[in-house]
C-alpha cells in the first residue's frame, strides 16, 4: 500500500515542465494551453509568456508583468473588505446622478497603464466613490467590490487539466463543439457507464475528444478504449489538452465508423489484408514523385500532406504538424538551403507513411479487439443521429452490459428506444436528463443563481442481456441436462 | 465477479443481481446448494446460476423468468439493504467528477452510512487507488466491512469506526479528495483540511439543509479553501408513450372540398380513408415526465484546497 502511494505521489506532485499541457484559471474563465518556451499567450484581454512557470508547482499563481512576464505570487492575498464602517439600511436616498465615482475614464485608464495592481485600483475606485457607497448598505458594498476585483483582477492560475476542468471550460466557451454536452451530463455518462480500470470501452463521439478523454481518464491506463469516429478522421484536440501520459495512448484505438457494418458482417478482416497491399504500393509510389521531381515544390507538397493529413489522418498528428510548422516559421534561424528542405520532406513522407501503417495495424487491433463482441461498455455521444449508430454498436457487447446515448434532442433517444425495444437483448431502458442549479451561498443571502442552464442534453441508458434466439438455443440444451423437469417436479412438492 | 472487474461467468460466492423486470430487481448471494424465491418460482444457483453467464435469462420454476446481472455500483445503490438514507447514483456521478476521482486517487469519507457512494468511489479509485471511510455507528462499520469483504473490494478500503468531527479521517496528508455526508459537515473541515495532501485536493459535503450548506460554507472559507460553490442536481426520467389524441369535429365545411381535392389525385378511396383517420385521432410518440419525481436530494458543496 505504501508503495502504492509513493508511486502516486511522485505523478501528482510535480512541477510544470515544458511540453505539459495545462489550464489557466482567471475567476471562472479557464483556458487549456501547452507550455512552450517564448511562445505568446493571449487570455482574457492579456498576453504574456509561460517561461517562468516551468519549475513552479501545479496550482501557483501568477501575476502578469509588463512585458508579459509571469511573476509568481506565494502568499494569498488578504480579504479586501475586511474593514466595514458606516453603512447604509437601504437605497432611499441614493440617486443614480452619473457623478457618484469620482474618478473619471481617463484616470483610471491612467492607473491601468501604471501597471498598478488590481486590488489598489479598486481600493482607489472605492475611496473615489465617495457619496454612494458610504450610505449603500454592506451587501451592495460587498458585491459592488466583487464585481470589480473580477474586473481588474490580473492574477493568473495554473492547474492541472482534468475532466472537470476541460468541460467546464468547453461548455464555456465552446459548446457547439462538444455538441453542448454540459458537464453534469457528462458525469452521468462516466458513472451510468460504469467507465472505469480495465474494462473494454467503445466510444463514439464527436465532442472534440472530450468525452474519450474523460473516458481515459476514468481507465487511468488500465485496459482499452476504442474510439469510432467519423471518416473524416477523429477530432481529439480536448484529448490532447488532458496531457496523458504516452503510455495512456498504449490503449487507445480508433476505428472509423465505415468499418462498422463490415466488421458486423464480417467481410472486414477479408477485405482489409487485400486493401492495404495497394495502399502501401501508392503511398511509396507517390513518395518516388517526390523525391525525383519537384525539388522546388516541395514545401508546397508539405502543405498538401498537410491538408491530406488534416482529411485523413488523425488530428492530433495533424495538429502535431501544424505545431512544428508554426515553430519553424517563427524560428529566425529558418533560412535554410532547399536541400534541407528536401530532405526534411522525405522525412516527412517517410514519417507519414510509418504513420498510416501504425493506424492500418491500430485499426486492425481494435478490430480484433471487437471480433468478440464482448465489449464491457458504450458511450455514444455524437453530431449523428443516433440511432443506426447505437443499433450496430450494441451488437460489439457482452450481455449484461451498460451502454449509454448522449443526444441534445429528445426525439432521436425516443426513436432508439423504439428500435431498441424491438430487437430486444437489452433491459432497464431509460431516457433522461440532469437539472443543475448553482446556489449563492452567503450570510443572508442564499438564494439559487438567477440563471441556469436551460438543457444540457438527453441520455438514453440501458443493460444488454442475452438476446432470445439464442437463450433458446441455450433453453433447449439445458432442458436436454435434464435439470429442468427435476425442477419442476421440486416446485410442485414446494407448493 | 467483483465491483471492479468484469467477469463473464457467474461463479459460487457471486453477488448477481436479479433482475425481473420493469425496475424490479433485487440482490442475492450466489451460493452451491442455496435458492432463491421470485415471483415466478424459485431459482437454484446450484443449477440455474453457476457456470451461466452474466446477463443470460434464468427460467425460474413456474416458468417465468429473470435475468441474471453483473453487479455494478449503480445497480448495487439502487437495491442496497438500506441503513440509512443513501446517495443515489446522480449525486455520485456529479460527486465523482467534481471530486476528480480517478484510478489511483486516495479518498476519504465520511460516514460510511449504507456505502452507497463507497462502492462507486472504490470502483472510480481501483485498481491503484485507496479509500478511507470513517463512520460512528459501531454496527453500521461492522456491516460495511462485511460487504466490502463479500464484494471483493476490502483491499481497496479502510473502515474506520470513530467520530470524523472528533477524532477526523486518521490519516494526514495523503488524500486527493474529501467527501462529507454527516449531519455538522462544518465541524469536520479542519480535519479534511488536513487529511489532504500538502500540495491541495478537492472536497465535497452534501446535506439536505441550506443552513447546513451555509454553515459548510463559511468554514470552508475560514479554512482557506477556494472555489466555493453550492449546487443541486436534479434526474428528471421519462416515459416513452405513444399518445393518442383526439381530433374535434368542427362541423362541415372546408372538408367538402379538400375531399373533392383529394378525388382528383387517384386513389379516392385511400384519401377517404385518411381523411377518416384523420378526424378520429392523431398518435404521436412523446416522453411523458413522471407524474411525481425526486425533487430535491441534497446541496452539494465542492471546494478545492489550494497549494498556497
Amino acid at each position: 500500500m505504501a508503495s502504492l502511494n509513493s508511486i502516486q505521489k511522485s505523478s501528482h506532485v510535480g512541477v510544470i515542465n515544458e511540453g505539459d499541457y495545462v489550464m489557466l484559471k482567471k475567476g471562472d474563465v479557464y483556458k487549456a494551453v501547452q507550455v512552450l518556451k517564448r511562445r505568446k499567450i493571449i487570455f482574457e484581454k492579456q498576453w504574456f509568456y509561460l517561461d517562468n512557470a516551468i519549475g513552479e508547482h501545479y496550482g501557483s499563481k501568477f501575476e502578469v508583468a509588463s512585458g508579459g512576464g509571469l511573476r509568481s505570487i506565494k502568499e494569498t492575498t488578504e480579504d479586501t473588505s475586511a474593514d466595514v464602517k458606516a453603512a447604509g439600511a437601504d437605497n432611499r436616498n441614493i440617486v443614480d446622478d452619473g457623478k457618484s465615482q469620482k474618478l473619471t475614464r481617463d484616470d483610471i485608464e491612467a492607473l491601468k497603464e501604471k501597471g498598478l495592481k488590481g486590488e489598489v485600483k479598486i481600493d482607489m475606485m472605492v475611496e473615489n466613490t465617495d457619496t454612494t457607497f458610504r450610505i449603500s448598505r454592506p451587501i451592495s458594498r460587498d458585491s459592488f467590490i466583487k464585481k470589480s476585483s473580477k474586473k481588474y483582477e490580473t492574477t493568473v492560475t495554473l492547474l492541472r487539466p482534468t475532466a472537470r476542468l476541460l468541460a467546464l471550460m468547453y461548455i464555456d466557451r465552446e459548446p457547439s463543439k462538444i455538441c453542448h454536452l454540459r458537464y453534469d451530463t457528462l458525469a452521468q455518462m462516466l458513472t451510468l457507464g460504469n467507465i472505469h480500470a480495465g474494462s473494454k470501452v467503445i466510444v463514439m463521439e464527436t465532442c472534440a475528444g472530450l468525452v474519450l478523454g474523460a473516458v481515459m481518464e476514468r481507465m487511468g491506463g488500465f485496459g482499452s478504449v476504442i474510439h469510432v469516429y467519423p471518416s473524416g478522421g477523429p477530432v481529439r484536440a480536448a484529448t490532447d489538452s488532458f496531457g496523458f501520459p504516452s503510455s495512456f495512448y498504449n490503449g487507445l484505438y480508433g476505428l472509423p465508423v465505415c468499418k462498422i457494418k463490415p466488421l458486423l458482417s464480417g467481410t472486414f478482416f477479408a477485405k482489409s489484408s487485400i486493401n492495404s497491399e495497394p495502399e502501401a504500393v501508392a503511398l511509396v509510389a507517390e513518395e518516388n514523385d517526390n523525391a525525383v521531381d519537384k525539388k522546388n515544390h516541395c514545401e508546397q507538397e508539405e502543405e498538401g500532406q498537410l491538408n491530406t493529413a488534416s482529411t485523413t489522418d488523425d488530428s492530433r498528428t495533424a495538429g502535431e504538424e501544424e505545431e512544428r510548422m508554426e515553430v519553424v516559421s517563427e524560428d529566425p534561424e529558418k533560412q535554410e538551403s532547399k536541400e534541407k528542405s528536401r530532405k526534411k520532406c522525405d522525412d516527412n513522407a517517410q514519417e507519414r507513411r510509418r504513420r498510416q501503417e501504425d493506424k492500418m495495424q491500430k485499426q486492425l487491433e481494435a478490430a480484433n479487439l471487437l471480433r468478440d463482441r464482448n465489449a464491457d461498455g458504450l458511450i455514444i455521444a455524437c453530431r449523428f443521429h443516433p440511432c443506426q449508430l447505437l443499433l450496430s454498436l450494441v451488437e460489439f457487447l457482452a450481455p449484461s452490459r451498460p451502454f449509454v446515448v448522449y443526444c441534445l434532442y429528445k426525439e432521436p433517444l425516443l426513436e432508439c428506444y423504439t428500435m431498441l425495444r424491438e430487437r430486444g437483448g437489452v433491459v432497464s431502458l431509460r431516457v433522461s436528463e440532469t437539472w443543475l442549479r448553482h446556489y449563492q451561498v452567503l450570510p443572508n443571502r442564499t438564494h439559487p443563481k438567477p440563471i441556469m442552464s436551460g438543457g444540457g442534453g438527453y441520455l438514453l441508458t440501458g443493460t444488454t442481456v442475452a438476446m432470445n434466439s439464442v437463450k433458446l438455443a441455450a433453453d433447449a440444451s439445458d432442458s436436454l441436462k435434464n435439470e429442468e423437469p427435476a425442477c419442476k417436479k421440486q416446485k410442485t412438492e414446494d407448493s | 465477479m467483483s465491483f471492479i472487474e468484469y467477469q463473464n461467468d457467474i461463479k459460487d460466492g457471486d453477488t448477481a443481481i436479479v433482475f425481473l423486470g420493469h425496475d424490479s430487481m433485487f440482490p442475492i448471494k450466489v451460493q452451491h446448494g442455496s435458492q432463491t424465491q421470485t415471483k415466478y418460482g424459485v431459482i437454484r444457483h446450484s443449477t440455474d446460476l453457476i457456470g451461466k453467464k452474466f446477463g443470460s435469462k434464468v427460467t425460474c420454476s413456474k416458468g417465468g423468468w429473470v435475468y441474471i446481472l453483473h453487479p455494478t455500483p449503480e445497480l448495487w445503490t439502487a437495491n442496497l439493504p438500506h441503513r440509512t438514507q443513501i446517495l443515489y447514483s446522480t449525486d455520485i456521478a456529479m460527486i465523482t467528477m467534481m471530486l476528480e476521482l480517478r484510478p489511483g486517487s486516495v479518498v476519504c469519507e465520511s460516514g460510511t452510512g449504507s456505502a452507497s457512494l463507497s462502492h462507486a468511489i472504490i470502483r472510480t479509485i481501483a485498481p491503484t487507488g485507496h479509500l478511507y471511510t470513517v463512520e460512528f455507528h459501531q454496527q453500521r462499520a461492522l456491516k460495511a466491512v462485511e460487504e466490502f469483504r463479500d464484494h471483493k473490494v476490502d483491499h481497496l478500503v479502510t473502515v474506520k469506526n470513530q467520530d470524523v468531527c472528533k477524532h477526523g479521517f486518521g490519516v494526514t496528508g495523503i488524500a486527493d479528495a474529501v467527501f462529507l455526508d454527516i449531519p455538522s459537515p462544518w465541524e469536520a473541515i479542519t480535519h479534511a483540511k488536513s487529511a489532504l495532501k500538502m500540495e491541495g485536493g478537492r472536497i465535497c459535503s452534501f446535506s439536505p439543509c441550506i443552513e447546513q450548506a451555509q454553515r459548510t460554507c463559511q468554514a470552508m472559507e475560514e479554512n482557506g479553501f477556494t472555489e466555493i460553490d453550492t449546487l443541486e442536481i436534479l434526474l428528471r426520467v421519462f416515459d416513452i408513450r405513444t399518445v393518442n389524441m383526439q381530433i374535434p369535429d368542427l362541423g362541415k365545411g372546408e372538408e367538402d372540398t379538400s375531399a373533392a381535392e383529394c378525388d382528383e389525385n387517384r386513389k379516392p378511396q385511400e384519401c377517404a380513408k385518411k381523411q377518416f383517420e384523420l378526424q378520429g385521432t392523431v398518435a404521436f410518440k412523446t416522453a411523458v415526465s413522471l407524474k411525481s419525481m425526486s425533487g430535491h436530494t441534497g446541496y452539494l458543496t465542492f471546494a478545492t484546497k489550494s497549494l498556497f
